[in-house]
């Protein structure tokens, strides 16, 4: 008998070499950063707004999808082996990769087999989490982004800072200014119209597209009973690398099941509006291994593990292995509005990388990231999978290093937050002053926070200080924004 | 078991299986959203979504000739309707055998037909079935001319996807390539067909 194998942290772009506060210094004080950050974050929060209000089952529709999931979680092994069988059957050939690295090493190899030493790339947030373009640099061969803002972002030497956008950090002048910099094609008297950034970026890649032998994607979701994998795009890079080249790779997180190609009638209704504010982005492809005599011949898709195991170890965490990167936590987070992306030092920044990057790690190597956040429960209003990020990140602050009696203090503030019943009751109760979270006072900067809480929660805020919503929660405020 | 390796299958499987130790309860899933479509105006919603998204509706086959005489090289499906190229004299590009990349960036527009349509987000989906061809036919030109009879338009997305096949390649479009990358404003024409043409055909067009 073997002894049971135990779940593992992940390695790769999801850890923060500074705690959060130094590594929001910059950002906090860098005015043009934050102006952009503000604009973008109101003009997609109020898209959202827009096309979720116009659909009358929204919250029916959330309930299904957080379910889905839930079962996804719990019959994961299962799910993935049924996927593995109908993708294989479908003509496709599936990998696996305990770690970042083994997920490099296996891209790497199948791309040399392809005989190329370029690939064209669709945005894909597990390309990023393993560190593939640096791998694929290393070994030699050439990595181009084709989405615009991962261009922007790839030109520019930079790394993204939003999960959707990962350029919102910059406004159109600055990407004029890259692309005049460091796009050679780009013509000499490029305006800084958007449309006019948009057509340099077609030009720029089309030759690419046309050429182009090997691709790389990620999946926004893996369908087991039928093996088909899903990508949502917007521009058509997506389309053109899922389509023209001969050869296409595919790098899946374990988490990305759904258990039936029903399911999608779920999520296809759930991510759009939640991520672009869109009703439907405007392209979404989706392939089931090889079709002969259409899209690629050599299909390969390659399951990630890379700390989702330790993830899915912990049954208070799990739900982050719901997520579906839609974004929308970003764009209304206080936190991260002001901070920005890169203050996260993981891919995955915002309220989800707040509860994800410190599991994938496992929380030590990301001790300060579990307090990036006011724990207004913004978050959890708009996931559409309804994952109570809030709670998540008290959970995880119980096991960063802490007195015991600190410790005790997050297991009842745990317990509080994991009913919103209770939550919403304890905050209506800290603003009469009284309740489990107590009396606060205004702090002589104005900021209001709690300074003392009654026992066993004085012993968490005499070290530390916990912000609390004015005389209006974050919700309710919120809500008539 | 000294000496074999554990592959990266099993021991991913195995980690997985560990990490539910805890033996999570079934889970019902409640599906209580809206599956079938009550509003009456399906084809009012269709076009204004769709208009709404930048795509260009005409109503009635008689626009196609008149769409399609601003069109020097077309490509098409081996098995486009005869019928929507009545009167067509500008240079027809049939896909057999199939055109290369390069030969369809040449071209001026696509004209295909289409599977399903939903209403409620204006999506018109493909799935390499009649009319429409492979993938690439759609793709590569930079104008698309997708005529869509009123009997292949279901109001929700749930009513399209019980008419799909998951193992055909399928592309669901709504609207022309488009990008929200600058600023999060949309604009229109990024690297799919710049311009989507919608030709409404059938009763109730
Ligand atoms: S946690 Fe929820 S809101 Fe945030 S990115 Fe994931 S799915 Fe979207």
């Amino acid at each position: 008998m073997n002894p049971p194998v135990a779940p593992a942290t992940g390695g790769g772009r999801i850890r923060t070499p500074l705690p959060f506060p130094t590594a929001a210094k910059p950002a906090v004080a860098d005015t043009q950063l934050r102006a952009n950050l503000h604009r973008a974050t109101r003009t997609i929060r109020a898209k959202r707004a827009r096309v979720v209000d116009e659909v009358p089952d929204w919250e029916a529709l959330r309930d299904a999808g957080s379910a889905i999931k839930a079962d996804v979680q719990r019959r994961l092994p299962e799910l993935l082996e049924q996927f593995e069988a109908s993708a294989t059957a479908a003509g496709a050939t599936v990998h696996w990769a305990r770690d970042a690295a083994e997920a490099c090493r296996i891209v790497v190899a199948l791309t040399r087999a392809a005989g190329a030493d370029e690939v064209v790339k669709v945005k894909s947030m597990a390309t990023q989490e393993i560190e593939l373009n640096e791998a694929l640099e290393a070994a030699g061969i050439a990595a181009y982004e084709t989405d615009l803002a991962e261009l922007i972002v790839q030109l520019g030497d930079d790394t993204p800072s939003h999960i959707l956008v990962p350029a919102i950090h910059y406004n159109r002048a600055q990407i004029r200014e890259i692309f005049q910099r460091r796009m050679a094609d780009a013509p000499a008297d490029l305006s800084d119209e958007p449309a006019a950034l948009a057509e340099a970026a077609r030009a720029h890649l089309r030759r690419r597209f046309l050429s182009a032998r090997v691709a790389v994607s990620g999946a926004n979701f893996a369908v087991a009973d039928t093996g088909t994998l899903v990508v949502v795009e917007s521009e058509g890079n997506g389309r053109m690398c899922l389509t023209l080249p001969e050869t296409l790779i595919s790098v899946v997180g374990v988490e990305k099941l759904l258990p039936t190609f029903t399911d999608l009638e779920v999520f296809l209704q759930l991510l759009p509006r939640s991520s672009t504010g869109e009703r439907m982005n405007p392209y979404t492809s989706m392939w089931t291994g090889v079709t002969p005599g259409d899209g690629p011949q050599d299909v390969h898709i390659v399951l990630v593990d890379n700390g989702r195991s330790a993830v899915l170890a912990d049954p208070v965490g799990r739900p982050a292995l719901s997520c579906i990167r839609c974004s929308a936590c970003l764009n209304v987070c206080p936190v991260y509005e002001r901070a920005g992306g890169h203050a996260y030092g993981s891919v995955y920044p915002g309220p989800i990388g707040a509860i994800l990057s410190p599991q994938l790690t496992g929380v030590a190597d990301n001790a300060s990231l579990p307090y990036a956040s006011t724990l207004c429960g913004a978050c959890y209003d708009v996931c559409p999978v309804k994952i109570n990020i809030p709670e998540i990140l008290v959970h995880l602050r119980q096991q960063a290093p802490h007195p015991p009696a600190e410790r005790a203090t997050m297991r009842v503030l745990s317990w509080v937050m994991r009913s919103p019943r209770r939550w919403a009751a304890a905050l209506r109760l800290a603003r009469a002053g009284a309740g489990p979270l107590g009396a606060y006072r205004e702090r002589t900067t104005g900021a209001r926070t709690l300074r003392r809480l009654p026992w066993p929660a004085s012993a968490w805020t005499r070290s530390r200080d916990l912000p609390l919503p004015a005389s209006q929660t974050f919700r309710e405020w919120w809500e008539k924004q | 078991m000294v000496g074999k390796a554990v592959s990266a299958r099993d021991e991913i499987l195995a980690r997985l299986r560990t990490a539910l130790a805890d033996n999570p309860p079934p889970v019902q899933v409640p599906r209580g959203y809206r599956r079938v479509d009550d509003r009456s105006d399906v084809i009012e919603t269709l076009v204004d979504r769709l208009e709404d998204y930048r795509a260009v509706v005409h109503r009635g086959i008689d626009a196609l000739p008149r769409l399609l005489s601003e069109v020097d090289r077309l490509a098409v499906p081996i098995d486009v309707p005869a019928d929507w190229l009545a009167g067509y004299a500008g240079e027809l590009h049939r896909d057999a055998p199939p055109l290369s990349a390069a030969a369809l960036d040449d071209l001026d527009a696509v004209l295909t037909g289409c599977a399903v349509v939903v209403a409620d987000t204006g999506t018109i989906i493909l799935d390499a079935g009649p009319a429409q061809g492979r993938r690439a036919l759609t793709l590569v030109p930079d104008r698309h001319i997708c005529v869509v009879r009123t009997d292949q338009v279901v109001g929700l997305l749930p009513e399209a996807l019980t008419q799909l096949d998951p193992r055909a390649p399928l592309t669901w479009i709504s609207g022309p390539s488009a990008t929200s990358d600058i600023e999060l404003n949309r604009v229109e024409g990024v690297h799919g067909p710049r311009r989507l043409e919608v030709v409404l055909i059938g009763s109730g067009a």
